[in-house]
């Protein structure tokens, strides 16, 4: 067994919520008056914040309520060369761990073990100083980062032409487009060369060529023997880079394993709380919308789908007598809200709808597969009447994840540069041997 | 426990098969153990040593940056001193007729304006290590005390340049005037003394570094503490002039006025020096620098949850 790089061993942190300090010069007072005397200082004193939910006036300073576990006993191994993937909602620890293997903050309970040279990609441009030509924040930036002057110098020619910033590499930065600032900053941190790497929500910022060119880095990085920590939303970086994930729940690791089938419990957990309430029977304009479940060709119930499958997506729904036909209409969206595909129900007949009596139905729509690529997408469906009102609508309802198990040889980690990757036809229409002296002229 | 468990067995089996060498040639591999309640009087001097580039990229910002797009840039460093003497020299010197020994006005309240700005410089700076980098702490560890220490650095670059302009009004007061002034032997010491001069101002300001992040009302009191500071400091007046006994010493509890009088005894042949001075200030500036390191030690490791 090797010697893990990174060791997590119940791993705490406590926060207190509300008023840190004793607020007046007399609390101060009263609070060492009651350390001399050798008593509890929390028992005697006032509430700091007056709060009128709280039982009496004399409760404690910080009863247990006022504290928050940012993280809670959490412990994990990260051997060398790994890429792990930390995910969870909003407030569950993520950052607080990065913030303490940065050695940013220190626990409150626990130990964590790391060997070799950490670095963290926080946030790009830390540091920068904005009357500094671009030159100086190189290397103002590449020290603050934990490289040695000499090391900078090395790889300043690399770094300038990963940024492509040459001819204002003498300007201070202070008259950068952001731009500039931003790639010259992630040129910098793209060329550490630490033994670990913590990477939080960096490809939140930029644009998706800026994003793409993070995520390249990373893999390079990745692919040198180095390991990674990534903390992100994107759940589709985070199992296309990573091998294992762990997710975060409350400060509490709530699973750890292969990054597919993380992925997939978080995902399916977090959508089941946000569609539940969806359901509960209300007809809306003689509409009532009983259930969607997404499937694969073998009929179970998924989240996450290989490119080369198809996706069965079926649509529950009662209906009352309607005066007039309509039709079932289903979007798939992008993560950035962008709709990349619309199915009607009467698209191959446009006479086919749904019939006017009253009734419950089951509706099963396939998504070929090799037709969307890689990505998170969001589906939303809706009953409108052919060129006429929408009578219901249910937005972003469920999404579901494509993701690639096979190479299909193309862009980042085989991830082909669109939004569809739809399997086209191709067929050699002809094809002969060169003449003689075609051959020498390649 | 026992899910957690279980996880990092897989963790470890799931991984052995993608174990590589990690490629990081003669660089030692580096551990690193991170714990609760680390001791306080826990310095990590060879880490400090490590981000030496560090620390030198930082005096060079100070340096660099601050007087961009001025038209007089570093001469700056020296023209506040100067004026300051002059002003010193018209209101305390002329107006007010302050006593300063025999020694000229103006190499007096210099040589005093010189050194208390370098300490000034050295303590202010300390002081605001924590608050005005906050953006940069909350994001990358370094070393805090690089912070401190890249102050008391680039600080001596200016009192450099100060100490170069005054030793010219010195030589000139000296051979081309009148003045006596008696150039001691010792003067080989004001290193030592310029040495003193960074620790106390470091020392106290780590102390207000560490109690600025609790208590914020220092920041407003700090500078008017200066003030009342420099004027407790022989500065524009000799400590020949405090004649009461009990207020002798309380002089001498202020770890500057060693400094300011040693420093004119050495380049006049005039002033106050005494043994209990001496150790008084010498014992406070290792007292305050010891403790300063130590608070400031212990209020860094967590301070970002604070501000």
């Amino acid at each position: 067994m090797t010697t893990p790089t990174i060791s997590i061993l119940n791993l705490s942190k406590v926060y207190n919520l509300g008023a840190i300090n004793r607020h007046t010069l007399v609390d101060e007072a009263q609070y060492l008056w009651h350390r001399l005397r050798g008593r509890n200082p929390n028992q005697h004193m006032a509430p700091i914040a007056q709060d009128h939910t709280l039982p009496h006036k004399n409760a404690p300073l910080l009863a247990k309520a006022d504290r928050f576990w940012a993280l809670k006993d959490v412990s994990f191994d990260v051997s060398p060369g790994e890429i792990v993937g930390i995910i969870g909602p909003n407030g569950s620890g993520k950052s607080t761990l990065l913030k303490i293997l940065t050695r940013i903050t220190e626990p409150t309970s626990g130990d964590a073990f790391i060997n070799g040279r950490v670095a963290s990609l926080l946030e790009v441009g830390t540091g920068f100083h904005p009357e500094l030509t671009g030159r100086e924040n190189v290397f103002m930036n590449g020290t603050i980062l934990g490289m040695k002057k000499k090391e900078i110098a090395k790889k300043f020619d690399e770094i300038v032409a990963f940024s492509e910033i040459e001819k204002f590499i003498d300007t201070p930065v202070k008259r950068y487009s952001s731009g500039m600032y931003v790639r010259l900053a992630f040129a910098v941190a793209a060329h550490l060369n630490p033994d670990i790497l913590l990477v939080d929500e960096v490809l939140a910022v930029g644009d998706a060529s800026f994003q793409k060119r993070c995520i390249g880095k990373l893999e390079e990085t990745a692919a040198g023997g180095r390991t990674i920590l990534f903390v992100s939303h994107n759940l589709h970086a985070v199992v296309a880079l990573c091998r294992s994930v762990v997710w975060l729940d409350h400060g509490r690791v709530r699973m750890i394993g292969p990054a597919r089938e993380v992925v997939a419990r978080y995902t399916q957990e977090a959508i089941g709380q946000s569609t539940a309430s969806a359901f509960e029977g209300k007809w809306q304009s003689d509409i009532r919308w009983e259930g969607l479940q997404i499937r694969n060709a073998t009929g179970d119930e998924t989240e996450v789908f290989d490119i080369n499958d198809d996706i069965l997506i079926e649509i529950d729904l009662a209906q009352k007598t309607l005066v007039q036909p309509v039709r079932l209409v289903l979007r798939i969206r992008t993560a950035d809200d962008e709709v990349v595909a619309l199915c009607t129900s009467n698209w191959n007949d446009p006479s086919a709808s749904l019939p006017i009596e009253a009734c419950h139905r089951k509706l099963r729509c396939r998504l070929r597969g090799n037709t969307l690529n890689t990505g998170t997408y969001r589906v939303s469906v809706g009953v409108d009447r052919p060129r006429g009102a929408v009578l219901s609508e249910l937005i972003n309802i469920k999404s579901f994840q494509v993701i690639q198990t096979t190479d299909h040889g193309g862009g980042i980690f085989g991830q082909l540069d669109s939004i569809l990757s739809p399997l086209q036809p191709w067929e050699t229409v002809w094809q002969k041997p060169l003449t003689d002296n075609a051959k020498g002229s390649l | 426990m026992t899910g957690t468990k279980s996880a990092r067995i897989y963790l470890n089996t799931f991984n052995n098969s993608a174990t590589q060498q990690l490629s990081n040639g003669s660089i030692p591999m580096q551990h690193t153990h991170i714990k609760a309640n680390q001791a306080w009087w826990k310095i990590d001097w060879r880490e400090i040593l490590d981000y030496r580039d560090l620390l030198f990229m930082l005096v060079l910002r100070d340096l660099t940056s601050v007087y961009k797009q001025t038209i007089l840039g570093p001469l700056w460093f020296v023209i506040q001193p100067l004026i300051t003497s002059v002003v010193f020299t018209i209101i305390f010197g002329t107006v007010a007729k302050v006593p300063t020994d025999g020694i000229p006005q103006f190499i007096f309240y210099m040589s005093g304006t010189v050194f208390w700005n370098y300490f000034q410089g050295c303590m202010t700076h300390s002081a605001s290590s924590l608050g005005s980098n906050t953006s940069l702490m909350t994001k990358v560890y370094f070393p805090r005390l690089i912070i401190p220490l890249s102050g008391a650095m680039s600080n001596l670059a200016y009192f450099g340049l100060n100490l170069i302009m005054f030793f010219g009004f010195y030589f000139y007061f000296l051979f081309f005037t009148t003045a006596t002034m008696h150039p001691q032997v010792n003067l080989i010491f004001l290193p030592f003394l310029v040495l003193q001069c960074a620790l106390l101002g470091i020392g106290i300001g780590l102390w207000v570094a560490a109690m600025t992040i609790k208590y914020r009302d220092l920041r407003f009191a700090l500078p008017f503490l200066i003030s009342i500071w420099m004027y407790a400091t022989p500065i524009v007046y000799p400590a020949s002039l405090v004649v009461n006994p009990a207020m002798r010493l309380v002089l001498c509890m202020n770890p500057m006025t060693f400094i300011v009088e040693s420093v004119r005894f050495l380049l006049t042949g005039t002033g106050t020096v005494t043994l209990t001075c001496a150790m008084l200030s010498i014992g406070m500036t290792i007292f305050f620098l010891v403790t300063g390191l130590f608070l400031f030690n212990r209020a860094q490791r967590t301070f970002v949850d604070m501000i």
